[in-house]
């Protein structure tokens, strides 16, 4: 049934708000791309995103209550080893760290090191806002997008810009961890299926790097 | 950075535009999934959607609409209008809306403010507020009751509800509203420029980002809704709609004034 010009890219569906859009963004980039729960349907995928919208302890809980947690951290430690591609969205981002300041009774799902802490007070939270990438190494993500490049975020709380993983930072009351990289794992605090043609070309490099081998 | 948004709103009845939008070039002027797009293309920021169909046999074409929008448009859309309970919210996030925006069913119940928001987040609810200048104090900044010039209305502006303006953005806030979408009633329509000493009044109270409405009649309006308003998003619709300005030329003409945006 798969076609092999469309990789198969699983994004798990643990029954948070608006994930179809970032379906449809997978569809238009050239995956096949299912929300799913199923875990044969996901074992068999290319690739495994992980979205997530609103708080990071609801978001948890929905991905804990779907039996989807272990999945998501089997998947992403693979693809930080070099394995299947793995991308972690927003709150989809968050959860791979250990924890974070919003949710102090939860833990994440501890991928990453590190907490999330809530953005300053000088400045509008959440940002919510199309902000400018800080590109500060080298990433397949954003091997064919040309600065400047603008992305949408929308966001509270926000992981250490100066973590080794930090691949891009935007500016917002400071520096923000705006992407993460780590083998074949990334993850984007902004959302690029909702930043118009610029997220649409990294979703496209996101598909590419799936259908390559490994 | 703080960067400002540019957002058009599209009326929709039954899943179809109204008020008349005339734009070279359409197939259909009335398809909102076809101006979505058109919008997208010309660089907006966000998309707002506001449903005033009045049946609720034609609800399920806005569904519709809200489905084949998130199709074909990647950039954030908010639909506003006829939500009343955490289910109509539900319906709309999952048929691809990113934001749902509440009026009078949150003045009504606040607590729905916090029931969508403990179901979805913060940042899908925006609680849009109707603003109309109180007659007898427009021109004082407080009463001795702590009220300031502003009074909410609601059922599309019809209804006065003895609420002050900034009391009631800062609750909304509390209760979880990620964002407000700010109109003011005595400039909508107007085209005279947007009332920015509400529209600061307000952004400066709230810790969330401020979405001013109301009034826009050219491109400098929109500065002066950043500059002098302090909003961090500015909402128009005819200036759009019937082709007097692009949303490039509003960003080129922003950008020339200073204010950073998108380009």
């Amino acid at each position: 049934m798969t076609d092999p010009a469309r990789p198969l890219v699983a994004v798990l569906d643990y029954g948070i708000g608006n994930l179809r859009s970032a379906q449809k963004a997978f569809e238009h980039a050239g995956a096949d791309a299912r929300l799913t729960a199923d875990r044969s349907l996901i074992a068999d995928a290319d690739a495994v995103v992980l979205p997530g919208v609103g708080a990071f302890g609801a978001c948890m809980d929905a991905l804990r209550a779907a039996q989807l947690d272990e999945v998501a951290i089997e998947a992403a430690v693979a693809a930080a080893a070099g394995g299947r591609a793995f991308l972690g969205i927003c709150v989809g981002m968050q959860m791979l760290y250990e924890g974070s300041d919003e949710s102090p009774d939860h833990r994440g799902l501890g991928v990453l090191p590190g907490r999330l802490s809530l953005l300053p007070a000088t400045v509008k939270r959440p940002q919510m806002q199309w902000n400018l990438l800080d590109i500060n190494r080298p990433s397949s993500l954003f091997s064919t997008v040309d600065d400047p490049v603008w992305v949408y975020f929308v966001h509270s709380y926000a992981a250490d810009a100066s973590g080794a993983d930090v691949v891009a930072t935007c500016d917002y009351g400071g520096p923000v961890t705006a992407a993460v990289e780590r083998g074949r794992m990334w993850a984007t605090q902004f959302h690029p299926e909702k930043s118009g043609g610029t997220g649409l070309q990294m979703l496209q490099a996101f598909v590419a790097a799936a259908q390559q081998e490994v | 950075m703080r960067t400002a948004r540019v957002i058009p709103c599209l009326d929709v009845d039954a899943g179809r535009v109204v008020k008349g939008v005339n734009f070279i070039g359409l197939r259909d002027a009335g398809d909102p999934v076809e101006l979505a797009a058109r919008y997208d293309a010309e660089g907006a920021d966000e998309l707002i959607f506001l449903d005033i169909t009045a049946s609720s046999d034609g609800r399920e074409t806005v569904v519709d609409m809200v489905r084949r929008t998130a199709e074909q448009v990647f950039i954030p859309f908010t639909i506003g209008g006829g939500i009343r309970t955490v289910d109509d919210a539900r319906r709309m996030l999952r048929a691809g809306a990113d934001k749902v925006s509440i009026n009078t069913a949150a003045v009504d119940r606040p607590e729905l403010i916090s029931e969508i928001a403990a179901e979805f987040g913060n940042q899908c609810v925006v609680v849009a507020i109707d603003a109309r200048a109180r007659r007898d104090a427009a021109d004082a900044p407080a009463d001795a009751s702590g009220q300031t010039g502003w009074e909410v209305f609601i059922h599309g502006g019809r209804t006065p509800t003895g609420l002050d303006v900034i009391e009631w953005a800062q609750r909304a806030v509390s209760l979880g509203a990620g964002e407000i979408l700010l109109t003011s009633m005595d400039r909508d329509g107007t085209r005279d420029g947007f009332d920015t000493e509400l529209t600061a009044a307000v952004s400066d109270s709230v810790t969330v980002p401020v979405i001013a409405s109301g009034g826009v009649g050219n491109l400098q309006h929109l500065v002066e809704g950043i500059t002098v308003g302090r909003a961090d998003a500015v909402l128009a619709a005819s200036i759009f709609h019937f082709g007097e300005h692009t949303v490039h030329e509003a960003k080129a003409h922003m950008t020339a004034a200073g204010v950073i945006v998108r380009p």
